[in-house]
């Protein structure tokens, strides 16, 4: 069994909507609603949905960049509420490190190379120049850069080489867990295996966990262990990353396997029919009662938008779906 | 065999800036048949985006030119139009379509405001005309009520709502030829398969030939007929899509779908290519994918490989053919 590293439990966000005047607030967005997840060590966890789903806010959340409504963080055991705010500076914020989707917008521009990914370790730590500058020099042979690259800046680089600053720079303070914000989006097609195949080189070397951000399920199975499906701020479906694909649940889930897997025109009406779903995510400042997912489901039933469904377990798998009750 | 709609012959466009030419797209040919989706894929900087504004002539004068070439759009030459002619030909008989609808529409006019402009322009109607065409193109695209639409600003729309309104703009004047450069980068998932969904049938009704450009291969799989693979400013290969996938030939276009993972397979290390694309100011002598390439020979370090038909509608600029 392998050791939890960061627990989420029953996360939940709302951000108020105020009147201009007098900021009393009039309602709220629910942007993420009591979701629960675990991420163990060395494995991949990957958040999955469109935009609106509520992934970045709880990858914020993990990042302690939004406070949460309310619900609970746990890391290696121990709930973040019981950390001193000395104790999350010292021992939560070093191991938890991100990097960010856009490569072009995530650097100083005017910093060098050798300064952005010494940055962490200048704030957080006591080393000297001497320590830092041959940290720098192994995280960027880590990373497949050279070591001539440090005296460089941003501008001077393609974007699979500064998503790769981006990692060294994460992995400046020997983090526990990496936040991934949809980290190859950003890049081309030929660079993207490139940077998949670095981060799973660094997992493996350094047992480190990921939390994924991602829209494009094919990068999600080949980047994770496991795979929460989101849908307007709850988890539909949650599961091992290959069980969930093989046999997807949740009427979404199959959706979005759908209308990523490559068909040829002429394979079309061979059984594989593509689901196409109609309208769009309602909005979650007023989300649907009963399963927020009827308004679009292909599969509905009369307690679908009146009952609103648990997210219960079939399987090997957790899904939020009346079909299963 | 159906009409071409649109030949491009030998194209040259070039960018001249202090540090000198830039050849953003150098000798491409294609053509494009009544009804039929031509893709063309690439990766960032390959020069197909520069080939979709080539086409309508819009590029960013005076840096970037046309240096050579034809394009040849049923039978007229567009190169050799004056820029009056040519105003009447986008819109009208080419139109396109963009990437970020957010910027391709004007946030301060409503949807009507919008839509009317080029209806107005090209067609001469009266104003009862004009309403009837403006709302027919918004059923095209399957907008429901329309007519509450035509008061709404772009703000007021979701990103896939407001990619439909661009398609029914760019529909309204019934082109022959529209080009779609990413037009679903922008959405989510589900949305672009619905947006897909409806270009199809989009074609079916109106018979519109389309240039899609993009990058991403499994759109490319989903939408076109054939499709051409640009590296560095020349095509690499052109074939059907099903051929392309089945049987690629050039190096790089089995690289390049080789590193797309794929959700229906489960591999332990992803295919990727060495190196990153030449610059296009320094490029490489011989073919351009050369000094990435993983079966080279000798000579494709020295000479620029020739153009090769190996097929029905299949061509490949590669010296390995034999």
């Amino acid at each position: 069994m392998a050791e939890t590293l960061l627990e989420g439990r029953e996360l939940t966000k709302h951000y108020p909507v105020t009147k201009e005047l007098l900021h009393h607030t009039v309602d709220w967005i629910r942007a993420v609603n009591g979701i629960s997840f675990t991420i163990e060590r060395g494995k991949t966890l990957s958040l999955v949905g469109e935009s609106g789903a509520g992934k970045t806010t709880t990858a914020k959340a993990v990042l302690l960049q939004e406070k949460l409504t309310s619900g609970s963080i746990l890391f290696k055991g121990k709930d973040l509420h019981r950390f001193t705010p000395s104790q999350l500076k010292m021992e939560y914020r070093p191991k938890v490190q991100a990097v960010q989707q856009n490569p072009w917008s995530s650097m100083n521009p005017r910093m060098r190379v050798r300064d952005i990914i010494a940055e962490p370790l200048v704030v957080n730590t006591k080393q000297s120049k001497k320590e830092i500058r041959s940290r720098v020099l192994e995280l960027l042979e880590q990373v497949g850069l050279r070591s001539d690259h440090a005296d460089h800046y941003p501008h001077e680089f393609s974007g699979g080489q500064r998503q790769r600053i981006a990692v060294a720079r994460a992995l400046a303070l020997h983090p526990s867990l990496v936040v991934l914000d949809e980290p190859v989006s950003a890049l081309d097609v030929s660079i993207r295996a490139q940077i998949m195949n670095l981060l799973k080189d660094l997992q493996a070397k350094h047992n480190l966990s990921y939390l994924v951000i991602a829209h494009n399920l094919a990068t999600v199975r080949y980047m994770s262990h496991s795979v929460a499906i989101m849908y307007l701020g709850q988890i539909v479906e949650y599961g091992d990353a290959e069980k969930l694909f093989e046999q997807p649940l949740h009427p979404y889930t199959r959706a979005l396997i759908s209308a990523s897997l490559l068909t040829l025109p002429e394979d079309e009406g061979e059984g594989s029919k593509q689901i196409i779903l109609s309208g769009e995510m309602p909005s979650p400042l007023n989300p649907p009662p009963g399963c927020r997912f009827h308004t679009r489901c292909g599969e509905i039933r009369d307690r679908c938008s009146n009952v609103v469904p648990e997210l219960r377990v079939v399987g090997q798998q957790r899904v939020r779906c009346h079909h299963y009750d | 065999m159906s009409k071409i709609i649109l030949q491009v012959e030998d194209l040259r466009t070039s960018f001249f800036t202090r540090q000198g030419e830039v050849r953003a797209v150098d000798g491409v040919s294609f053509h494009v048949n009544e009804g039929e989706t031509l893709g063309i894929v690439g990766e960032s900087g390959c020069g197909k985006t520069v080939t979709g504004l080539s086409i309508l002539r819009l590029l960013p004068e005076p840096a970037g030119r046309i240096v050579g070439g034809k394009i040849i759009l049923e039978g007229t030459n567009l190169l050799e139009l004056s820029k009056k002619e040519m105003r009447g030909v986008r819109g009208k008989m080419i139109s396109m379509i963009l990437q970020d609808p957010m910027t391709s529409l004007n946030p301060v006019y409503t949807i009507g405001d919008q839509i009317t402009e080029s209806v107005r322009l090209h067609q001469g109607l009266s104003d009862n005309g004009v309403e009837k065409e403006v709302v027919s193109a918004l059923r095209l695209v399957k907008i429901p009520s329309p007519e509450m639409l035509l008061r709404q600003h772009p703000f007021q729309l979701s990103g896939g709502m407001r990619q439909r309104v661009v398609g029914a703009i760019a529909m309204s004047c019934h082109p022959h030829l529209l080009i779609a450069d990413e037009p679903t980068t922008a959405l989510d998932a589900t949305i672009q398969a619905q947006y897909l969904a409806l270009f199809k049938e989009v074609q079916q009704k109106t018979k519109v030939a389309i240039i899609f450009i993009t990058h991403d291969f499994g759109v490319v799989a989903n939408m076109c007929h054939r499709v051409g693979v640009m590296y560095a400013g020349k095509i690499v290969e052109t074939a059907s899509t099903r051929e392309l996938f089945k049987a690629p030939k050039h190096p790089y276009t089995t690289a390049l779908i080789n590193s797309v993972p794929r959700l229906d397979q489960k591999g332990d290390r992803l295919y990727s290519i060495e190196g990153q694309p030449p610059s296009m100011m320094n490029l490489p002598l011989g073919c351009r994918f050369f000094p990435r390439c993983s079966v080279a020979i000798e000579v494709c370090g020295k000479q620029e490989p020739p153009q090769v038909e190996i097929g029905d509608e299949h061509s490949v600029s590669w010296w390995r053919v034999k």
